[in-house]
């Protein structure tokens, strides 16, 4: 019984950060079809946006939650700056796109480690984050509680606003048909490049929450980068909910596989269970219907 | 010591590049390997006022965080030697090289160094698999190279000088100090390659004849991030301490965690062999104040030596920057290849060779003597607590430099850890 709470609270958890990482990605890749391999490094950009309002601020507990919406921005903008000047070129050469964009991403490391230093830094958890919660004898850590609630409200703010916002209809609209779309008088051009930002702007977000759980240091977003690929493959391209759903299900894997086996094991065996999935299912948990012919 | 994080698939068309690229790199160094007669003579050029030497660290990739540091400290011993006159009166040229953290580039690099600069030694290296991709670089050629990490032993290669601890200095010291300390059972912790294998290897042959009970063994994927299930694991088995062999940013994850599931060095400490003084920043003080770690070398080390190393240190790249172990031996390791010149008379391979046993030299960490059978140095085990101020505070030490022993051999109960 106690390890299944804390098997299953560790899943959650786990899939709650994958969730995070990916939730950006749900909506460029699957939106817009572009890889982005410079997506972990947004996610990085928003640690370091975490790290330098801690110095600025002092006050961790404050500069935390001050550090979300300025990541945000901070993700967003190196978004757009990259749509507008590189990928616009080249929406319809996928191949093209993740060499660019993983030249990007190499880059970007390389700026941070000239910028702040090859170490990595520190982000000292807030007082009310650190430490555990006792409930009921089991003790769960403050800052995964924290991820998981953030994770959960990106969500939902992001599902809200897809679904009753204007831009979210055009984001809609675009995604099942693009050339209706423009004929109906969307610009796509200008939901393409508020999409990105608001992709880019999460992985931010997932920066700030990702300095409570692990290290900040230039190479941070490619430790996720992977992992959050295959969670929007896996809930099928373009799909939010299915992004959720894919997460929480490989992190409940990986933490339960993890506690029969070990580590390395169970990272073989989730990417096994995946590849398996695929066959049976190459289009993922959901897809996108459309009337395109394309 | 260790291998960089984890090279994880970038997706299929840039797992396809980074194949390419690294076949490319392997044939090229096997071509030059083939090309190269099997002991070709020496091309160093002792005849002008220099002589050139080569720096191999990785200064870009996974790597960069730690080789760079070393690289920085090789450079002021460069500095050092040069302004005190050189090496039998020749002013060292230096050739940097960068490793970029692929052990293919590092043999290229090696072959580069050695044939077309012609150094007279190399210095540098960082993980076990760079070190094992060099070495027959440096036995075909006849040259040498001296290697600065703490590693996991059972090597010893005429052609290498290893200036950082094997695991009779300081993996074997740790479970003393440990005993000692009247530690009963341990939990081991590591990531998934050599170094952590074969030291966990040591410690349980270790356990078994001294009375220590090994509660669990757990390996995470190296980069790996989440520890939510590898430290409740660790929680529930309740062990004396525990034996980390972690390497890299996985650390950071795994102390953030340890603290969050309310674990302190006071209940179960952590004792590691691969975060120095570098590492401590990055996991954050907090997370990591009052646990053990074990080393040959602290920038606390109070001795005039060693002051006047810090000093230098941080008069040469800035106040805020700290020493580390693997920085004081590879300093160390160059004025110990000029001791083997001088007491040789000669850059030549072979005179080092026959000359480098006994060579000294009074390292910040003290004195250290070569071998002159398996090319390790002697040197002090220290073990010390992370205190407040992100540094290191010696606790324990073995109080007298000991003779490396890369296999083991002076160890009864370690018969057949090495075959």
């Amino acid at each position: 019984m106690d390890v299944l709470v804390t098997q299953v609270f560790n899943g959650l958890s786990g899939g709650s950060i994958l969730l995070l990482a990916a939730l950006g990605l749900a909506l460029t890749f699957g939106q817009m079809g572009v890889i982005n391999m410079a997506h972990g490094e947004f996610i990085m950009a928003g640690a370091y946006t975490a790290y330098v309002m801690q110095n600025v601020l002092g006050a961790a507990g404050l500069s935390l939650l001050v550090s979300l919406p300025i990541a945000f921005a901070v993700g967003g903008v190196l978004g757009v700056v990259l749509e507008a000047t590189l990928l616009r070129r080249m929406y319809h050469r996928p191949l093209d796109t993740l060499l660019v964009t993983w030249g990007v991403s190499l880059v970007l490391q390389q700026l941070a480690r000239d910028v702040f230093g090859t170490a990595g830094v520190d982000v000292p958890a807030p007082a009310w984050l650190s430490g555990p919660v006792e409930v009921l004898g089991f003790s769960f850590p403050r800052t995964r509680l924290f991820i998981l609630l953030l994770a959960v409200a990106a969500f939902l703010a992001l599902a809200a606003a897809l679904r009753y916002t204007a831009l979210g209809r055009r984001i809609r609209a675009t995604v099942q048909n693009r050339p209706l779309a423009e004929t109906s008088g969307i610009s796509t051009r200008a939901t393409d490049r508020l999409t990105f930002f608001i992709g880019s702007g999460l992985a931010g977000v997932a920066g700030v929450a990702l300095t409570l759980m692990g290290s900040i240091s230039p190479n941070l977003g490619t430790s996720y980068i992977v992992d959050a690929f295959l969670v929007v493959v896996v809930g099928g391209i373009g799909q939010i909910r299915g992004a959720v759903i894919a997460a929480f299900l490989l992190g409940v894997a990986q933490s339960w596989i993890e506690y029969s086996t070990t580590a390395s094991i169970a990272k073989v065996l989730v990417f096994a269970l995946i590849v398996a999935f695929l066959q049976v299912r190459p289009q993922g948990i959901f897809t996108v219907r459309t009337r395109s012919l394309a | 010591m260790t291998t960089s994080r984890s090279r994880r698939a970038i997706g299929a068309a840039a797992l396809l590049t980074a194949g390419l690229v690294l076949s490319a790199c392997g044939a090229r160094v096997d071509a030059a390997g083939a090309g190269a007669p099997a002991a070709a003579p020496s091309c160093v050029d002792t005849s002008g006022n220099e002589i050139k030497v080569g720096f191999l660290n990785s200064r870009s990739g996974t790597m960069a965080i730690s080789e760079k540091t070393v690289y920085d400290s090789l450079s002021l011993a460069a500095e050092q030697i040069n302004a005190a006159g050189g090496v039998l009166g020749k002013q060292l040229e230096i050739v940097a090289e960068d490793g970029a953290s692929e052990p293919t580039i590092f043999a290229e690099k090696a072959q580069k160094l050695i044939r077309s600069d012609c150094v007279a030694a190399v210095f540098g290296g960082w993980t076990s698999s760079s070190r094992k991709a060099m070495l027959p670089v440096f036995e075909s050629n006849n040259s040498l190279l001296f290697y600065p990490v703490q590693y996991e032993g059972l090597e010893s290669s005429k052609n290498i000088f290893y200036t950082g601890a094997t695991t009779n200095q300081q993996i074997i010291p740790a479970l003393d100090y440990l005993k000692e300390q009247g530690v009963t059972s341990l939990f081991l912790v590591g990531s998934d390659y050599v170094f952590p294998q074969t030291a966990n290897k040591i410690i349980k042959a270790y356990g078994a004849a001294n009375g220590i009970e090994i509660k669990g063994e757990e390996y995470a994927p190296l980069g790996h991030t989440d520890f939510a299930t590898i430290v409740s694991k660790v929680r529930d088995a309740g062990a004396g301490a525990v034996f980390n062999t972690l390497n890299g940013d996985s650390n950071v994850a795994f102390f953030k965690e340890y603290r969050n599931l309310g674990l302190t060095p006071a209940t179960m400490p952590v004792i590691s062999v691969s975060i120095a003084e570098e590492e401590v920043g990055g996991i954050g003080v907090d997370n990591i104040v009052g646990q053990p770690v074990a080393w040959n070398y602290y920038q606390t080390i109070d001795s005039p030596t060693n002051k006047q190393f810090v000093d230098a240190f941080k008069a040469e790249y800035g106040a805020n920057r700290v020493t580390s172990d693997p920085m004081e031996a590879a300093y160390t390791s160059l004025f110990l290849w000029k001791g083997m010149v001088e007491k040789a008379g000669s850059f030549d391979v072979a005179a080092v060779q026959a000359a480098a046993g006994g060579v000294s030299y009074d390292a910040p960490e003290g004195t250290v003597t070569v071998n002159g059978e398996n090319h390790h140095i002697a040197k002090t085990a220290l073990i010390g607590k992370i205190g407040a101020d992100g540094l290191i505070h010696t606790e324990w030490t073995s109080g007298q430099p000991i003779e490396p022993d890369p296999y083991l051999k002076t160890y009864p109960w370690a018969s057949g850890l090495a075959s």
